[in-house]
């Protein structure tokens, strides 16, 4: 038989749909904003990751070995689900409102933005899941030596290791490509959702014909099969209470706390609503799930022989049967079980530890505010999670190898839960209780950690040395320490005594420590909008700030998630304010929601830290938030109309000022050009007319008369230019100008400008690749435009080296070509009047224009239906230039 | 300062059958809990077939009414249900 070979083939072939399938949702994502790719169904099935490896095979064998205790795995989620109304809602709230990136932003978040709970929280995870994603490795390199078998080969641990790398590496890829493609990761990751849901139906499909193939197949038929369930070896009702009840309510517990499950629970969640499906969807599929599990447990004992490994029976039992397809089925949904779990749990994993550990300690070796290159930070942030992402691979690869890969693994699933679950009665108290404190939450978690380390983890490892005499004996030969007996409690089910144990402790100390500890602001004011967060707690009201300014702001925001999003949202923020341009009033209010935004990428300790280090005054800021904070909480529930009323007015007065100071100005202007445009005919006219004498009274050198005769001339082009421009702009602005439009190349159109504008001193640097947009528009009018931008920057740009950077992308289907030259810039007071008529930066002349240039440019964009904008915060003066593309 | 707090006392017809379905779906967990742990009580005689059947049956009614309790609910959920008249 061949069946390795064909099984290692169909393994590739799957894995190579799973690729097609991820690329193609990521692609249809980006093209029509998700649609049914953000359905109930998926979210549904997305949560199907709780079903691991672990849980495809170790069902059964566990089934085989305690009968129906398996069950209760899936009875804790199921009781989360149907009461979703109390928790689950509530998280995927908080994970929404605050920008909740994995479960360790969420505890360190909600306390005070605590980088030191986040860093505990994230070791918790990583020590609890790299167990976990060893067995996972396991699994499916036990299901490949089980197909080696069946060909007639016995694989030895050469083979097994290799199996197990490959699968590590592949799984890193796949997780790379898809985990890490938007820095956001709070925005869902489309093509890892779908796959994960694809691999939920396999895994599904996959144990239910196995499971039929058992009872109808085999037994013949429900009523048999429930007869030999009874005539089985495990057919005795014989539960023992206090492990069905903590299993139950580990399982439960875990289903919230472990990392992964927090990132398609909460943080992959687009809306609340698909909650009330889930909420009994995905009970309904973990039924499923485990309906057929006791029939092949108990098919297995029937049929196979005693010494065979009841872990792998869906596998076996098939095999056995000879029926070869089936049992490749039953592989594809165990690989799918391991695939999905790794890749999310990988996912989860470097998010925390980039977010938590990485980047607060890449920060702090770097001076604040020096490097101000667009987008630096959001570099080390993406190469920090993809890195993370092979260390937990790695690490998890290193656990398999360690441990041998044997039976002590398999014991280790319950194990790991336990380990996660001590995140719970932070995360149930942060989210509920409003007196939790930072200290209790740090208190509880270590104290969990240890005391579940100490009687749960160290025991799991098995007789290692020295370890083992301190073990049994208790350590220092204080027998009540004794990890299986603490307090001298023996004969306990170890599992049910270690869970005890930790999260007594836990939940004493995280008790203890909040009600004896004092939080500060900050967490006080998390807290509240934590636990009220139904009560759309109001935003703090705006008061103006001016220790920072927009500008500064901006500037940090483009170096964490890049120069396209931190315009936007700075340029929608303005607007919110009803200010045109890219820089918005800096109010608290303004600040938070910057922070929050952020937060998406950095997580909340890093995003706060670095918005404190511009702001300056954390302390002062978050005292004065509190207080602003109960005023308006205690005036809420009245003011709520007029506040939406108020907001208007100030809405519109802002629109307002910024109007009238506009007209004053422009009054000023006006002014000005009359004197201006009189000095501006005077000049040449004086000269001419003088000159013009001299000439008529003859008696002139040949010389001279060539001399005077080309100032003549000179100064009518001059006056000609003038009533040009003047022309031109009347014409554009009163809309009678005719415009002809035609095809082109925005390349050429660039090339055409920089060629015409005569650039000698000036450097253009180009990304001539990114310039090729077809596009349909006046090229005359577009070139003008262009070239009166790139001769200011000859003009104005006063850098020793002048340099022009032309950049070209798209935005919002509109193709937005940057202008940024490396002078001062134009000072935030001008920017708002550099396009109006006559405006001249500089009171001096020599610049030869009138001031119209850009009023001009600004005319035949609009003409265009474009636009043209300074874009603050780049350096030097830039200016952007945004057009609609052309027509498919 | 402090305004005067001039909730009404009693809520219209459709404001209070709302209420009381998000009574509901919050009790279901605990109506499940109990279920799932009556066969505790169970001696040591009984069949595993009728543990299984029993396990399997009560999942099934939970499930069932979860969902017929999500449909119920009114489009989009209602969010000042936590503290407020009866």
């Amino acid at each position: 038989m061949a069946s390795l070979n064909a099984l290692i083939a169909v393994a590739l072939v799957y894995v190579a749909f799973l690729f097609t399938v991820a690329f193609w949702a990521e692609r249809k994502a980006r093209r029509d904003q998700g649609g049914w790719l953000s359905s109930p169904l998926v979210y549904t099935l997305s949560l199907s990751i709780y079903c691991t490896a672990w849980t495809f095979y170790g069902a059964v064998g566990n089934a085989a070995r305690t009968g129906l205790e398996f069950v209760t795995i899936y009875l804790g989620p199921t009781l989360v689900m149907i009461g979703w109304w109390w928790i689950l809602r509530r998280l995927v709230r908080i994970g929404r409102s605050q920008r909740i990136t994995s479960i360790a932003d969420l505890i360190s978040s909600r306390f005070g933005k605590s980088t030191s709970l986040g860093v505990i929280v994230t070791l918790i995870a990583v020590i609890a899941g790299t167990p976990y994603i060893a067995l996972q490795l396991q699994s499916v390199t036990l299901s490949f030596a089980v197909f080696a078998e069946a060909g007639g080969r016995t694989w030895f641990d050469g083979d097994l290791n290799a199996a197990a790398i490959w699968v590590a590496v592949g799984l890193a890829i796949f997780t790379i490509l898809f985990g890490t493609r938007n820095l956001d990761a709070n925005e869902r990751h489309h093509g890892i959702v779908i796959a994960i849901a694809v691999e939920a139906i396999v895994k599904l499909l996959a144990l239910v014909a196995v499971g039929v193939f058992v009872v109808w197949g085999i037994a013949g038929g429900p009523a048999q099969m429930l007869a030999q369930i009874d005539a089985s070896p495990i057919s005795h009702w014989e539960q023992k209470p206090s492990r069905w009840v903590s299993l139950i309510f580990l399982s439960g517990a875990a289903f919230l706390c472990l990392p992964r499950m927090f990132q398609v629970l909460v943080v992959e969640n687009v809306k609340e609503s698909h909650l009330r499906i889930a909420g009994w969807a995905f009970p309904a599929y973990l039924l499923i799930m485990s309906l057929f599990v006791m029939p092949i447990a108990v098919t297995g004992l029937a049929v196979l022989p005693a010494d065979a490994n009841p872990d792998l029976f869906v596998l076996t039992v098939p095999l056995h049967e000879g029926k070869e397809g089936l049992a490749m089925l039953s592989f594809l949904g165990g690989f799918s079980s391991a695939t999905s779990m790794v890749i999310v749990a990988a996912l989860a994993l470097s998010t925390m530890v980039s977010n938590h550990i990485v980047v607060p300690v890449w920060l702090s070796t770097r001076p604040g505010g020096n490097a101000k290159v667009a987008g630096d930070v959001r570099y080390v942030i993406l190469l920090a999670r993809r890195l993370s992402i092979a260390g937990v691979l790695l690490l998890g690869y290193i656990y398999y190898r360690l441990s041998g890969g044997g039976a002590a693994l398999a014991a280790i699933g319950l194990i790991s839960f336990s380990g996660a679950v001590q995140v719970l009665p932070a995360m149930i108290g942060g989210i509920f209780w409003r007196g939790a404190t930072k200290v209790g939450a740090a208190l509880g978690l270590l104290s969990g950690l240890a005391v579940w380390a100490w009687t749960m983890f160290l025991p799991s490892l098995g007789d290692v040395g020295v370890l083992s005499a301190a073990l049994s004996g208790g350590p220092f030969g204080l027998a009540w320490l004794r990890p299986d007996a603490m307090f001298g409690i023996a004969g306990v089910d170890p599992l049910v005594h270690g869970l005890f144990w930790s999260l007594t402790f836990n939940v004493g100390m995280f008790f203890a420590g909040s009600i004896l500890s004092f939080p500060t602001p900050l967490e006080r004011l998390q807290g509240a909008q934590f636990v009220n967060v139904f009560d759309n707690t109001a935003e703090t009201r705006a008061h103006t700030e001016n220790v920072v300014t927009a500008e500064e702001l901006l500037i940090m925001a483009q170096r964490i998630i890049g120069g396209k999003r931190a315009q936007a949202f700075f340029r929608n923020a303005a607007e919110r304010q009803g200010k045109v341009g890219y820089l918005p009033e800096v109010t608290v209010g303004f600040i938070e929601r910057l922070e929050r935004e952020l937060t998406g990428s950095v997580g909340a300790a890093t995003a706060h830290a670095m918005v404190g280090q511009l702001t300056g005054s954390r302390g002062v800021s978050v005292e004065d938030l509190i207080a602003v904070a109960d005023e308006a909480a205690q005036i809420l529930e009245y003011s709520n109309k007029l506040e939406l009323k108020s907001e208007e007015q100030d809405r519109t007065a802002a629109a307002l000022r910024d109007a009238n100071a506009k007209l004053t100005e422009l009054s000023v202007q006006k002014d000005a050009f009359l004197s201006q445009i009189s000095h501006e005919l005077r000049t040449p006219m004086t000269s001419i007319r003088s000159f013009s004498e001299i000439l008529r009274d003859g008696e002139l050198a040949h010389d001279d008369q060539q001399k005077y005769s080309n100032i003549i001339h000179h100064e009518t082009i001059r006056l000609t230019r003038l009533l040009d421009d003047l022309l031109d702009i009347a014409v554009l602005a009163n809309g009678q100008v005719t415009l002809y439009p035609q095809d082109g190349n925005l390349h050429d159109i660039i090339d055409r400008a920089v060629n015409m504008a005569a650039v000698s001193t000036l450097k253009i640097n180009r990304n001539e690749g990114s310039e090729m947009f077809s596009i349909k528009t006046d090229l005359g009018r577009l070139e003008q435009v262009f070239i009166n931008i790139i001769s200011n920057a000859i003009k104005y740009c006063r850098a020793e080296n002048p340099e022009l950077s032309i950049r070209c992308t798209t935005i919002d289907n509109r193709i937005v070509v940057d202008f940024v030259d490396n002078g001062i810039g134009v000072p935030a007071a001008k920017q708002q009047v550099i396009f109006e008529k006559f405006s001249r930066l500089s009171d001096d002349s020599t610049a030869g224009g009138a001031g119209l240039g850009l009023a001009i440019c600004q005319e035949i964009m609009q003409r265009l239906g474009g636009e043209i904008a300074y874009l603050p915060g780049q350096g030097g003066a830039a200016f952007r230039i945004t057009l609609p593309l052309a027509d498919q | 300062m402090i305004p005067p707090k001039t909730k009404p006392a009693f809520l219209d017809r459709d404001a209070y059958q709302t209420r009381r379905l998000h009574d509901a779906i919050r009790a279901m967990p605990v109506a499940g809990t109990v279920l799932l742990l009556i066969p505790l009580m169970w001696g040591a005689s009984t069949r595993s077939s009728d543990a299984l059947v029993y396990v399997f049956l009560a999942w099934l009614v939970l499930i069932i009414a979860s969902a017929f309790i999500s449909r119920l609910l009114p489009e989009p959920l209602a969010e000042d249900d936590e503290q407020g008249p009866l």
